[in-house]
C-alpha cells in the first residue's frame, strides 16, 4: 500500500469506510516537524491509526470532511487548535475556540510550550452569520439555559421558505483539557480523564488506563476486572435513568419524573457506598483499581435486585402511557443509513441499526467473557426508539452488575492492580461510556503525557443533531435533546 | 397509574436539616488535616523523614497541601478534588471530613486548619449577607449557571429536585428567570467563553443577590485553574458568597451550601473527621 499523505487522505478514509472500517476520529499533535494528523478507524477487535505529517510551516490540506462527513466537527477543531485550514471543507468556520479576527493564536496540543499569560477569551463575533437580509431570522437558544443545565447555544436559522438548520455552539465550555493534560506525569492524567465528562468518569479513566496498559504490556487481575464493569455498569444504569427522568420531564409527567430521579439516587447511592464517590472517582487506576468494594457482594446483589424490581414495575407503567409514547413516536429521526455512514456511536447509533458496541466488538477488562445479551433490536432511529434501546440495555447491565459482584466473591485476596508505570510510546485506548465509545489517544515521553487526546462520544454524536432537527425548537427539541443524552463538557474539551 | 405509583414516594424525603440524615452525616467530603495540622509533621527528625516530608507540598495534584514554615501543616479544601492520595500516602497526617458542612461563607474558611482572619471582616461578611437575607421571603428562587463545569455538578444540583432531597419542602425554587432569581449557583471552573454569559445573568438578577460557587472547580478552578481557556474558579467574575468544595459537592452540601447563604445555618457546623 502506498503511504498515505495529506492529498489523499480524505479518499483513504472513504476507501476504509466503504469497506466497513467506522471512522472514530481526526486529532492532530502539535510536532517540532509540522502537525502530524492522525485518522482513527475501529474495526472488530482494534482500532487502527493512520499518520499523515504536514511539515511546517503548511497550514492548509485537502478537506476530509468532503468526503468522510463524519469528520465535519473534527477538521474545525483542527483548525481551531493548530490553524489548519481544511480547503473544500462546507463550512470551515470555528468551533471550540472562535478567537477575534486575525489573533493568530493557536493552543497547538502536542507542542511542549507553556503559554503563561496567554487568554484566549472567545469572541462570538468571530463566528459568521449565515442567515442575514429582511424576513430571514436567527433565534439563539442559550448558552444560559432554561433549566439546570449544561451551556450550550442552539442557533435556529430560518433561511426564509427553507426548513430552518441547527446551528451549535459549543465552545461556551472549551476548558483547555489538552493542553491540561501535557506534561502530566503519567498516573496523575486518570484523575483529569475522570473530570473530562464527570457523568461517564469510569468509561473516560478505563479508556486512559486501557491506552497506558497497552503500553506498559500489563495484565489487570481479574479482580479489577470485575470491579471495573461493576462500576461501568452502575455507571451506565445511571445515565440511562438519567436520559429516562428528563424524557419524563419533558412530557410533563411528574411522578414519572420524580420516580426515575429517585432510582437513579439510588444507584448513585449505592456507587457511593462502594468507592465513596458518587461517580465511581478514584476506583480505576492504571493496571487494576484502587480498591474492592466497601460493600460485600451480597448487599450489592440485594440492593440490585430491589432496584431492578422497582425500575422494571416503573419502566412498565412509562412505556404504557400512550400520551408519553406519543411524543417520542417520531421524534428526531436519524435515518440508518446516517447512522451508519457517520458510524453514530452508542444508543443512538443502536437505535437507528448501527451497533458497534466497544465492549462486544473490542472488549476489555471483565468483558471478554461476556456473551451479549439478545437485544430485541429496536431500529426505528427515533427518540423512542433511542429510549427502548435503553431499557433493554438496563435488563443487561443489572445482569453484568449481578456477575462482576457474585463473581468478584470467590477471587478473595487476589491482586489489585499490576504494574503500570509506561514511560515511553503511543497507544490508543477505548471504552464504552453511557453515551457511546470514549476513545483515548496517549503519547508519553519520560512517564509523562506528552500528548493525550479524549474523544467523547458526546462529541462524535452532538453533530448529528443538525440531521435530525426538524425545525421546532420549542416542542420537539427536549425530547431530541433528552433522548441524545450526550455531556456537552465532553464536546469542546 | 402515575398518581397511585407517585403516593409511595412519601417516605422517601429526607428531614434534614430539621433531623439527622445517616446518608448526609456520613458523607465523605473533602480531605482534612488531622490533629490540627502538627502531629508527626511537626515531629519529624531524622534526614529519610524530612525527605517524606518534604514531598508533601507534592502530594496534592492540585496544590492544596501546604507546608508552613513551622512544619505545620495546611490544607485548602477549595481546591481539594477528593482524589484520596494524602490520605492513602499519609493516613496519620490527613483524613476525610465527614458530613454535609463543607461550604464556607470565606474562600479563607475553607482552609484546614483555620487560618486567622480577622474577627471584624468576618462580621463585616456576615452582617452584609444577613443584610440582603432579610430582604428575602420564607420562598427562594435559584437560578443555575454552568461555567464550564463537568457534566456531574449539574446532576447533583438536579438531584435537589428529587424526592428525596425536594428542595421545594424548603421553599426553594429554580427559576428560569434572572429577573426572579435571588440566588445564583454557579458550577464549573469559570471557562473564558462563559464569562460573559455569566456576568450578563448576575446582573440581570435584581438586588438582593446570593453568589454560590458550587464545587472545587468552581471555588478555585481545580485541577483546571488558570490556563488560557479557564479562569481559576469563578470568584474571578463575580463576588462569591458562598464556597462549597467537593468533586462534585454532593447534593446534601449544596443543599448546605444553600441554607448558609441564606442565614437558615451557622458557618461550618462542626463537621465530625475520621481518619
Ligand atoms: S484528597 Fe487529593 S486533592 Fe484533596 S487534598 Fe488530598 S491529595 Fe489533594
Amino acid at each position: 500500500m502506498t503511504p498515505v499523505t495529506a492529498a489523499t487522505l480524505g479518499a483513504v478514509l472513504a476507501q476504509q469506510v466503504a469497506g466497513g472500517s467506522r471512522f472514530a476520529g481526526l486529532f492532530g499533535t502539535a510536532e517540532p516537524r509540522g502537525v502530524l494528523i492522525s485518522a482513527h478507524l475501529a474495526d472488530s477487535g482494534t482500532v487502527r491509526t493512520m499518520n499523515v505529517l504536514l511539515p511546517a510551516p503548511g497550514d492548509n490540506y485537502p478537506s476530509v470532511t468532503v468526503r468522510v462527513g463524519a469528520a465535519f466537527w473534527y477538521e474545525r477543531e483542527l483548525q481551531d487548535a493548530f490553524g489548519l485550514v481544511p480547503v473544500g471543507h462546507p463550512r470551515p468556520e470555528p468551533l471550540i475556540l472562535p478567537l477575534p479576527n486575525g489573533a493568530g493564536w493557536h493552543p497547538r496540543p502536542g507542542e511542549q510550550v507553556d503559554a503563561p499569560g496567554v487568554a484566549a477569551d472567545p469572541d462570538p463575533r468571530a463566528l459568521p452569520r449565515h442567515v442575514t437580509g429582511p424576513g430571514l431570522f436567527t433565534i439563539p437558544h442559550g448558552p444560559v439555559r432554561s433549566g439546570v443545565l449544561e451551556s450550550i447555544e442552539y442557533l435556529v436559522e430560518t433561511p426564509g421558505e427553507d426548513i430552518p438548520h441547527l446551528n451549535m455552539r459549543v465552545f461556551y465550555k472549551h476548558r483547555g483539557i489538552e493542553k491540561r493534560f501535557e506534561q502530566m506525569p503519567a498516573a496523575d492524567g486518570v484523575l483529569l480523564a475522570e473530570r473530562v465528562e464527570g457523568t461517564a468518569s469510569v468509561a473516560h479513566a478505563l479508556a486512559y488506563c486501557h491506552a497506558l496498559e497497552r503500553l506498559a504490556g500489563c495484565e489487570v487481575p481479574l479482580p479489577a476486572r470485575l470491579v471495573r464493569m461493576l462500576h461501568a455498569e452502575l455507571e451506565r444504569v445511571a445515565g440511562y435513568l438519567d436520559v429516562t427522568a428528563r424524557l419524563a420531564d419533558a412530557a410533563g409527567l411528574a411522578v414519572a419524573t420524580a420516580r426515575f430521579s429517585w432510582h437513579k439516587e439510588r444507584v448513585l447511592r449505592l456507587v457511593s457506598r462502594l468507592c465513596g464517590s458518587r461517580f465511581g472517582r478514584g476506583i480505576v487506576l492504571p493496571g487494576g483499581i484502587g480498591g474492592l468494594p466497601l460493600a460485600g457482594s451480597a448487599e450489592v446483589l440485594a440492593e440490585t435486585a430491589r432496584l431492578e424490581k422497582a425500575i422494571g414495575a416503573d419502566s412498565a407503567a412509562l412505556m404504557g402511557t400512550s400520551s408519553f409514547l406519543d411524543r417520542l413516536r417520531g421524534t428526531g429521526p436519524l435515518r440508518p443509513e446516517r447512522a451508519r455512514a457517520h458510524g453514530a456511536l452508542g444508543p443512538i447509533g443502536r437505535a437507528s441499526g448501527f451497533a458497534d458496541d466497544s465492549r462486544f466488538t473490542r472488549p476489555y477488562d471483565a468483558y471478554p467473557a461476556v456473551e451479549p445479551a439478545q437485544l430485541s433490536g429496536h431500529a426505528d432511529g427515533d427518540a423512542l426508539a433511542r429510549l427502548r434501546v435503553r431499557m433493554d440495555e438496563l435488563g443487561q447491565s443489572f445482569g453484568l452488575i449481578r456477575r462482576a459482584a457474585s463473581e468478584l466473591g470467590q477471587v478473595a485476596g487476589q491482586p489489585l492492580r499490576a504494574d503500570c508505570e509506561p514511560a515511553e510510546g503511543r497507544a490508543v485506548g477505548w471504552a464504552e461510556s453511557p453515551h457511546g465509545e470514549v476513545l483515548y489517544d496517549v503519547r508519553l515521553a519520560g512517564g509523562r503525557i506528552v500528548r493525550c487526546r479524549p474523544r467523547s462520544a458526546s462529541f462524535h454524536n452532538l453533530v448529528l443533531m443538525h440531521e435530525v432537527f426538524a425545525g421546532d425548537i420549542l416542542t420537539d427539541f427536549p425530547f431530541i435533546e433528552a433522548s441524545f443524552g450526550l455531556c456537552v463538557a465532553g464536546v469542546a474539551l | 397509574m402515575w398518581v397511585l405509583r407517585g403516593l409511595r414516594n412519601g417516605v422517601v424525603t429526607t428531614r434534614w436539616p430539621a433531623k439527622p440524615d445517616p446518608y448526609a452525616d456520613e458523607w465523605r467530603g473533602p480531605a482534612t488535616v488531622l490533629d490540627g495540622g502538627r502531629g508527626t509533621a511537626g515531629e519529624r527528625g531524622t534526614a529519610g523523614e524530612r525527605g517524606t516530608a518534604d514531598r508533601l507540598d507534592q502530594l496534592c495534584p492540585t496544590g492544596a497541601i501546604d507546608q508552613r514554615e513551622d512544619g505545620g501543616v495546611t490544607l485548602d479544601q477549595g481546591k481539594c478534588i477528593c482524589c484520596g492520595r494524602c490520605v492513602t500516602a499519609r493516613p496519620e497526617l490527613f483524613g476525610w471530613a465527614r458530613g454535609p458542612a463543607s461550604g464556607a461563607l470565606t474562600r479563607g474558611g475553607l482552609v484546614v486548619p483555620e487560618i486567622a482572619e480577622t474577627d471584624e471582616d468576618l462580621a463585616q461578611m456576615r452582617a452584609s449577607l444577613r443584610g440582603r437575607t432579610r430582604a428575602l421571603g420564607r420562598s427562594v428562587h435559584l437560578r443555575h449557571v454552568d461555567a464550564g463545569s463537568d457534566g456531574s455538578e449539574e446532576w447533583e444540583l438536579q438531584a435537589l429536585l428529587n424526592p428525596v432531597y425536594d428542595v421545594h419542602r424548603l421553599g426553594v425554587f429554580f427559576t428560569a428567570s434572572p429577573r426572579h432569581a435571588d440566588v445564583l449557583i454557579v458550577t464549573g471552573a469559570g471557562t473564558r467563553g462563559m464569562a460573559e454569559p455569566l456576568r450578563l445573568t448576575y446582573q440581570g438578577m435584581p438586588d438582593p443577590k446570593i453568589v454560590i460557587a458550587a464545587g472545587t472547580d468552581a471555588v478555585s478552578g481545580g485541577l483546571l485553574a488558570d490556563s488560557y481557556a479557564t479562569r481559576g474558579g469563578i470568584g474571578e467574575i463575580l463576588p462569591v458568597d458562598v464556597w462549597v468544595p467537593g468533586s462534585p459537592p454532593s447534593p446534601f452540601s449544596l443543599l448546605h451550601a444553600l441554607l448558609l447563604g441564606l442565614g437558615r445555618l451557622p458557618d461550618r457546623q462542626s463537621a465530625e473527621v475520621t481518619p
